[in-house]
């Protein structure tokens, strides 16, 4: 009861005229940067972080809360209509999507993607409110070593679960964790990793590096394998749907909701996996399975679904426990703290209306997204055949600029174009890049809440351990790390009961 | 993948990026060269048959940034208090040696044949080898504003930035790219600088502006 008061009042202070319009801005620019090809929402997020630099954190969330949904939204639009997804998020999307554009659907597609998203992206903000004041209610009973085993969890969940190649994963978390402990630390004042230079002491901003690794990165990538003719654009009205397309889609759109919010909400979260559950089930129950592979709008629905109601499941673990399980998560949680603000359960007490202004936002947000994109979809499928050139050295521009903005100090654009390089490095040898953006932003507070539980218990390992909580995280990360192991045996074993 | 028959030439190239990595005061010296010597055997052996031998670079990078951090952490000094048990080395030096762990489990694979596979995406054509040239253009163009950015204000070194990348990406209609990249850098600077207050230096324009 108490959460809907605070909501209510999060409403009211959205509902300004100079906030709406702030909330509609916010949307505007995140559907038009994220409908660029090669930009997914992370680094759409990454780009438009210093847009809100000069602003208060209430108007910064509100625009924050526009830019995420208009990022997602505009990601679909370009997997609909160019085919190639940049995000693995949108890959589902584009399998039937695409074939439906080709077929002259391409109104319907992007219908039901933007109606789908609107009610998955409610109904996900709706369990968000639900669901996270008991989590920050259990979080806040947590120790230092709860905290310590979550974040483990967190490591082993992005590298292991996610993605194709475990020691790859590996890989790219450890020289996460390493950028992660430049600085002075925290407790002793030692400096590390600084090597003499003044700007490492504080460390390696967290935006310096989103945008480095996601917008310079992916720009230098794309530069040194330029397509000579960018790929064919399917013209599109305004997108509509008939009263056959509303009855095959609502019922995706719901189960999509149902797949994709769980997943969001898990530490080993991400979108890949409920879009594809998703994708399989509406195959599995459509009446026109037929019509799968060939553009059927069930196949572009219930993902479409699920990809946003995993976007909002991941904010639960971000907002009450301070977890990002998937890059754009990740670049928000940069976001919070630039501005001093720590997610974690303690978010909620002390900046209360803040949490619930940002809550009515994303409602807000989603609802503008509606009503932007029907009518406008025309104009942004004009957005894709932008010379790439200059899309690309407007990516290297906006990048430049945010990453000067973040400390005023040259020093910051070398340190961009290091790691733009190992950006490159990580696409080039099939690195995957979200455990890299985890292991910076965790680095520094795994270390603190070790060395918290290390110090109650007097430099004894088992202190380390702590309770019940702790214990049932490690078990989780055992199974989650010998899973392979386990699953090898018990086929070998079954494979020799059959010779035998 | 369709990327395959094009290995060849990206394991060619691939040494470069590591020098480029050391331009900067992070990385120890002797990188470079070890790298280079890493890549240089699979370059003469590789044929398109070949498994993306350019792969060992990664594992030579993981091990001796490894080292790297294990280094330096010997070389703090060790605080441990009653309320800090563990002190500032510990996790630097576990880090490091998790990172030569990988570093060799990494070459085991990649001895293996494990491969992994270059990010595709909308405007990536994997079939054509790395296109050295422009990146080195687009870095090029990239430090110049960043040496330019404080004496010359970002109006100035911006419009360079845009109209160098753009240059490197490929347009060569030279005064629409300049008068883009001036319209660019005025518009960022008077709504970003001026309007948002948001740090972006004026340079020699100082009063012009």
């Amino acid at each position: 009861m108490q959460n809907l008061h605070s909501l209510l009042d999060g409403f009211a202070h959205v509902a300004t005229p100079m906030n709406l319009l702030i909330a509609l801005l916010g949307v505007t620019i995140g559907t038009a940067v994220g409908v660029l090809p090669g930009i997914g929402p992370a680094m759409t997020v990454a780009l438009l972080l210093p847009v809100t630099y000069g602003m208060e954190p209430t108007q910064a969330f509100i625009m924050f809360a526009g830019i995420f949904y208009g990022g997602m939204y505009g990601g679909s639009t370009t997997s609909i209509l160019l085919n190639t997804p940049g995000e693995s998020s949108s890959v589902v999307t584009a399998i039937e999507g695409n074939k439906m554009a080709k077929a002259g659907r391409a109104a319907q597609a992007l219908a039901t993607a933007a109606i789908g998203s609107f009610v998955a992206g409610t109904i996900a903000t709706l369990l968000l409110v639900v669901i996270t004041p008991p989590v920050v209610r259990f979080a806040v009973s947590l120790g230092a070593p709860d905290y310590f085993a979550l974040m483990l969890l967190s490591f082993v969940a992005v590298t292991s679960v996610l993605g194709a190649s475990r020691i790859r994963g590996f890989a790219s978390l450890l020289i996460g964790l390493v950028i992660g402990v430049v600085g002075i630390d925290r407790v002793t004042g030692q400096q590390r990793l600084t090597f003499g230079v003044p700007q490492l002491a504080d460390g390696i901003d967290v935006v310096v590096v989103a945008v480095g690794i996601f917008a310079v990165g992916e720009a230098l990538w794309i530069a040194a394998h330029l397509r000579r003719r960018p790929a064919e654009v399917i013209p599109v009205g305004r997108p509509w749907m008939g009263r056959d397309d509303w009855r095959r889609s609502w019922k995706p759109w719901l189960r999509g909701t149902a797949y994709g919010f769980p997943f969001g909400a898990l530490p080993a979260g991400g979108a890949e996996i409920p879009t594809f559950l998703s994708y399989a089930t509406e195959k599995k129950l459509s009446k026109h399975r037929d019509e799968f592979g060939r553009g059927a709008i069930e196949g572009v629905a219930g993902p479409e679904a699920a990809n946003n109601a995993s976007a909002a499941g991941t904010l639960v673990p971000m907002l009450a426990i301070g977890l990002p399980t998937n890059a754009t998560a990740a670049v928000m949680l940069a976001a919070f703290e630039q501005y001093g603000i720590q997610p974690g359960p303690l978010l909620f007490e002390r900046e209360s209306g803040l949490v619930w202004t940002l809550i009515a936002s994303l409602f807000v947000g989603n609802l503008l997204l509606l009503v932007l994109n029907l009518p406008l979809a025309p104009a942004w499928a004009r957005l894709l055949r932008i010379p790439r050139p200059y899309l690309y050295a407007g990516i290297l521009f906006f990048a430049s600029m945010g990453a000067y903005a973040v400390n005023a100090q040259p020093f910051d654009l070398i340190l961009l174009l290091v790691l733009g390089l190992l950006g490159f490095g990580l696409r080039r040898f099939g690195l995957p890049i979200l455990p890299l953006i985890v292991g910076v932003i965790l680095a520094p507070r795994a270390e603190l809440q070790g060395r918290r539980a290390l110090q109650l218990s007097g430099g004894e390992w088992h202190g380390l351990l702590g309770g019940w909580v702790s214990g049932l995280i490690y078990t989780t990360v055992l199974v989650v790390l010998f899973w392979p192991l386990v699953r090898r045996f018990v086929l070998r074993r079954r494979a020799r009961m059959v010779t035998e | 993948m369709t990327g395959r028959p094009s290995r060849s030439d990206r394991d060619g190239g691939s040494p470069s990026r590591f020098p480029a990595l050391s331009d900067i005061p992070i990385q120890p010296a002797p990188e470079p060269s070890d790298a280079v010597r890493a890549a240089d055997a699979p370059r003469s052996a590789a044929d398109a048959s070949k498994p993306d031998r350019a792969q060992y670079v990664v594992c030579v990078f993981l091990a001796l940034v490894g080292i790297m951090v294990v280094v330096d952490a010997t070389q703090i000094g060790q605080a441990v208090s009653s309320t800090d048990p563990l002190g500032p080395r510990p996790v630097p030096i576990l880090l490091g040696t998790l990172l030569m762990v990988v570093a060799v489990v990494y070459a085991v694979d990649v001895a293996r044949g494990g491969v992994g596979e270059p990010e595709a995406g909308e405007d990536v054509d994997l079939a054509t080898p790395v296109d050295w040239r422009t990146v080195l253009l687009l870095v090029a163009a990239f430090l110049t504003n960043a040496v330019l950015i404080e004496p010359l204000g970002w109006v100035i070194s911006g419009t360079l930035l845009f109209w160098g990348t753009a240059f490197a990406l490929g347009s060569r209609d030279h005064v629409r790219n300049l008068l883009i990249a001036v319209g660019l850098s005025l518009i960022t600077f008077y709504t970003f600088a001026i309007g948002l207050g948001i740090n972006l230096p004026a340079g020699v324009l100082r009063g012009i502006l």
